[in-house]
């Protein structure tokens, strides 16, 4: 075990921890966007950054180990700081409409998007929509690595997708940026999946949003198990309308870890292929 | 691995030139196969250099070869700007339009381009400062010439060690370097044995000459500790920092003694693999450097049983492809991985997981140069040159407003007014108006500066940093807020492009500098220094605050 103090307050725990475990277990509720439980920290959108004692730098609380004795301060001014001003560069260059995390931290930080001139710099572009299944936004997109490591060594190994380019230029892509059904891609959705903002959307989600019908009060969950295989995935089916728009799998299931393959994620077309049925998304 | 490639097909002669690019880095590499992945920026650097671009058909057969998937090794060539993944002219001119070239004519060098119908496009800092402005041709091809020797750079001081030999001898030939004392250091580093070499150095007292002025002995006492084997060494000559031509000077005048230092730190610390990474822009360099690396591979100088003392030591030059980011250390283990040059968290350091996971040492050219002179003289008279505190010498590069831009040689301790007299002063009868100190990532200083010492602790205490040894000299004419706009403007060119705060931060930077909302400019200086992964964000802001600080420039 491993002691230390997080915002005067001692704290023990196990070795290997991040500090991001450590400020949880004190309640401490740390910002995160490129963090996943599931996925390698890369620590890339430093939104988590705390301050450490001793430290030049503020470090990230997703990827930082506990060492014995770590004085670390999470609420100071220099950490407030950071986290707005991260917020607000992120905020004023991407459309974030479809990511609620990212917002709330927003409002919580006091960021003032509005700032940065008249016309900054964004990513804005238009959408990728380039298959029956998924479509991608980069607009919406906060470059936090997850989708590339969902598609890669952390789950999926397929490698379809990758960072390209470089600084404010850099952005997901396949090879010479090819339509996604030249590339390598198996449409497992992992990458949907582990996306904090919505730039990666099932094609059925995106299509209600455009007609202005998406309404997730109006929605159900419901979990089941997948059929196709022996594997027995758990399926958490989002149901609106009687219709099913959007299949995911819960991050804490033991099968799945939050990952689907085709199958799972996107073969539920038969369920509601009915004559009588009206309710579903063409 | 199982992969999936598009359609795209490489030609018969891609495919020859990708095959021999994978013989001959395996032959340099003493033929010991290695997995394959950390091949890659060699044999994309093979296809550019042969067909002026990357097809796609080449890039799907490089990642057959080397086992790494299509859009995995497009993210790698498009880190790199002398990589192109679109069809291009086979000769193109690079021209300068960074700070030392644009008070020196730049624009009229842009201007001549655009009527003359050439293929051309703007560059950052090519480390050619001293001869401001600078082009650099980039030939592909088959026909493509080898790199031009280009005249000899103007070399000043007084009692000159690390330049003794540079300009003076023929940097090709082995027999001239031994005959100017080479390789007596190595004879006697043998001698000594790994221990007292580290000791040596250690009460040298030498601090990095990179720009982290880390104390050298300490790195390599951690490095030789380490249980983990193997252990790497890197000299690091990705000097990019804008103003900085001090290694490239070192590495075409004087080669062999950049590969005796290696030697004998290599030796020092229990490593038999190194590496040299040599910024992309630097073609003489890299060519003299392997023609050292392969004469004294011939001599025995390298090889299974160096110098016949039993040890071992291959050294493999890695060409840069365009990219400031792979000077920072972390970011040039990515790079020489094969991987995107986008910086790791630290910790781990690099003495315990550098390159591979190793141990590994990293070196700037200049800190290395220095070791064979400790070896031979020892620690403690080494440490009587200087001061107590910055012991040695120190190359400064001069450029800009002043009469003998050149690489300068001075024992710390002098003062920057001192150094500037030795070049010559401020030409023109024009009166001073700034100096930049250390580079894009230094400080600006007022004329009031020139009674500073140059030393570590002297730059410490008057809030500046001698970084790099860049010394560049702006007069009464010059434009100061076009200077700071272009800093603004590489570290925005410059910035990988993987933590926000830097990413973003550096062109929300340029953009709230061009509306003079400096308010504004502190704010997103303090989250880039507070929050960036790794020191080009930490220090994007360090020019433009400096300036603020201590210039009237608004």
């Amino acid at each position: 075990m491993v002691d230390l103090t997080i915002d005067g307050a001692p704290v023990r725990v196990p070795e290997g921890s991040t500090i991001l475990d450590a400020c949880t277990s004190l309640g401490i509720d740390t910002p995160t966007l490129c963090f996943l439980e599931s996925l390698t920290p890369v620590n890339a959108c430093r939104v988590c950054v705390v301050e450490l004692e001793s430290s030049r730098a503020l470090v990230p609380a997703c990827a930082r180990r506990v060492e014995p004795a770590m004085v670390v301060t999470t609420d100071s001014p220099r950490v407030r700081h950071s986290r707005k001003m991260v917020l607000e560069f992120l905020a004023s260059s991407v459309d974030l409409s479809t990511a609620p995390d990212a917002r709330r931290y927003c409002d919580r930080y006091g960021a003032d998007p509005g700032r940065y001139g008249a016309a900054p710099e964004t990513v804005a572009q238009p959408v990728k929509i380039d298959n029956a299944l998924y479509v991608r936004d980069y607009a919406k997109c906060i470059l936090c690595y997850k989708c590339v490591e969902a598609c890669g060594a952390d789950a999926q190994n397929t490698f379809a997708i990758a960072v390209a380019g470089r600084g404010f230029d850099a952005r997901i892509s396949t090879e010479y940026d090819v339509p996604l059904p030249d590339s390598a891609c198996v449409y497992c959705g992992n990458c949907i999946g582990v996306c904090p903002t919505g730039a990666l959307m099932f094609a059925s989600e995106h299509e209600l949003r455009r007609r202005g019908e998406w309404n997730e009060a109006r929605q159900t969950r419901t979990d089941t198990i997948c059929s196709y295989c022996g594997v027995g995935c758990t399926l958490t089916l989002h149901v609106q309308e009687n219709a099913i728009v959007k299949v995911t799998s819960p991050i804490e299931n033991s099968v799945t870890g939050g990952h689907l393959c085709v199958k799972g994620r996107f073969g539920f077309e038969y369920v509601q292929n009915r004559p009588d049925d009206e309710g579903a998304p063409s | 691995m199982d992969l999936h490639f598009t359609s795209a097909r490489a030609s018969a002669a891609e495919r020859a030139v990708i095959d021999a690019a994978l013989r001959q880095v395996q032959d340099d590499a003493g033929g010991r196969p290695r997995s394959r992945r950390h091949l890659a920026l060699p044999v994309l650097h093979a296809v550019q250099d042969n067909f002026g671009w990357i097809s796609a058909g080449a890039l799907n057969y490089a990642g057959e070869r080397l086992a790494v998937a299509p859009a995995d090794l497009y993210g790698v060539a498009t880190f790199y700007k002398l990589l192109r993944t679109t069809e291009s002219p086979l000769r193109i001119v690079h021209v300068c339009d960074d700070i030392a070239c644009l008070s020196a004519g730049a624009q009229q060098v842009v201007a001549a381009m655009e009527g003359s119908g050439a293929a051309w496009e703007r560059s950052p800092c090519l480390g050619q400062c001293d001869r401001a402005p600078a082009t650099l041709v980039v030939e592909a091809g088959a026909q493509r010439n080898p790199p031009a020797a280009a005249a000899p750079p103007v070399i000043g001081g007084s009692n000159l060690r690390l330049l003794r030999r540079a300009g003076k001898i023929d940097p090709e030939s082995l027999d001239e370097y031994r005959a100017h004392g080479g390789y007596a250091a190595l004879r006697a580093a043998f001698t000594l044995g790994p221990q007292r070499i580290a000791g040596e150095v250690d009460a040298s007292k030498l601090l990095g000459r990179g720009g982290a002025a880390f104390p050298t002995g300490r790195k390599m006492a951690a490095v030789a500790a380490e249980p983990s084997r193997p252990h790497y060494l890197i000299c690091n000559a990705d000097e990019s920092e804008p103003g900085t031509f001090k290694d490239r000077v070192l590495l075409e005048q004087d080669p062999f003694a950049i590969v005796e230092a290696m030697t004998i730190a290599a030796y020092a610390t229990g490593c038999e693999y190194a590496f040299i990474y040599i910024r992309g822009e630097y073609p003489l360099a890299a060519a003299r450097v392997a023609n050292a690396i392969a004469r004294a591979r011939a001599a025995g100088l390298l090889g299974d049983d160096v110098m016949g003392s039993g040890a071992r030591l291959e050294i493999e030059v890695r060409r840069g492809a365009g990219a400031y980011i792979c000077g920072e250390e972390t970011a040039l283990f990515n790079s020489i991985e094969g991987k995107r040059g986008e910086p790791r968290s630290k910790p781990p350091f690099p003495v315990q997981s550098g390159l591979f996971g190793k141990p590994t040492l990293v070196n700037n050219v200049e800190t290395l140069a220095n070791l064979p002179l400790i070896v031979l003289e020892g620690g403690a008279e080494f440490a009587r040159i200087g001061t107590p505190g910055s012991t040695g010498t120190r190359l400064f590069c001069l450029s800009g407003a002043v009469a003998k831009p050149g690489l300068y040689e001075v024992p710390h301790g002098v003062t920057l007014g001192e150094l500037i007299e030795l070049a010559g002063g401020v030409p023109r009868g024009r009166r001073l108006q700034a100096v930049l100190l250390g580079g894009a990532a230094g400080t600006f200083v007022a004329p009031d500066a020139l009674t500073m010492r140059l030393t570590f602790e002297d730059a410490r205490a008057a809030r500046a940093t001698l970084g790099s040894g860049v010394v560049m000299l702006f007069d009464e004419t010059a434009d100061m807020v076009a200077i700071l706009r272009r800093i603004a403007a590489f570290f925005r060119d410059e910035s990988c492009g993987q933590c926000v705060p830097c990413r973003i931060g550096t062109v929300r930077q340029a953009e709230a500098l061009r509306r003079r909302d400096f308010a504004l400019v502190d704010e997103i200086g303090r989250a880039m220094r507070d929050a960036s992964i790794c020191g080009l964000g930490q220090t994007a802001a360090n020019a433009i605050e400096s300036a603020r600080r201590n210039l009237n420039v608004w």
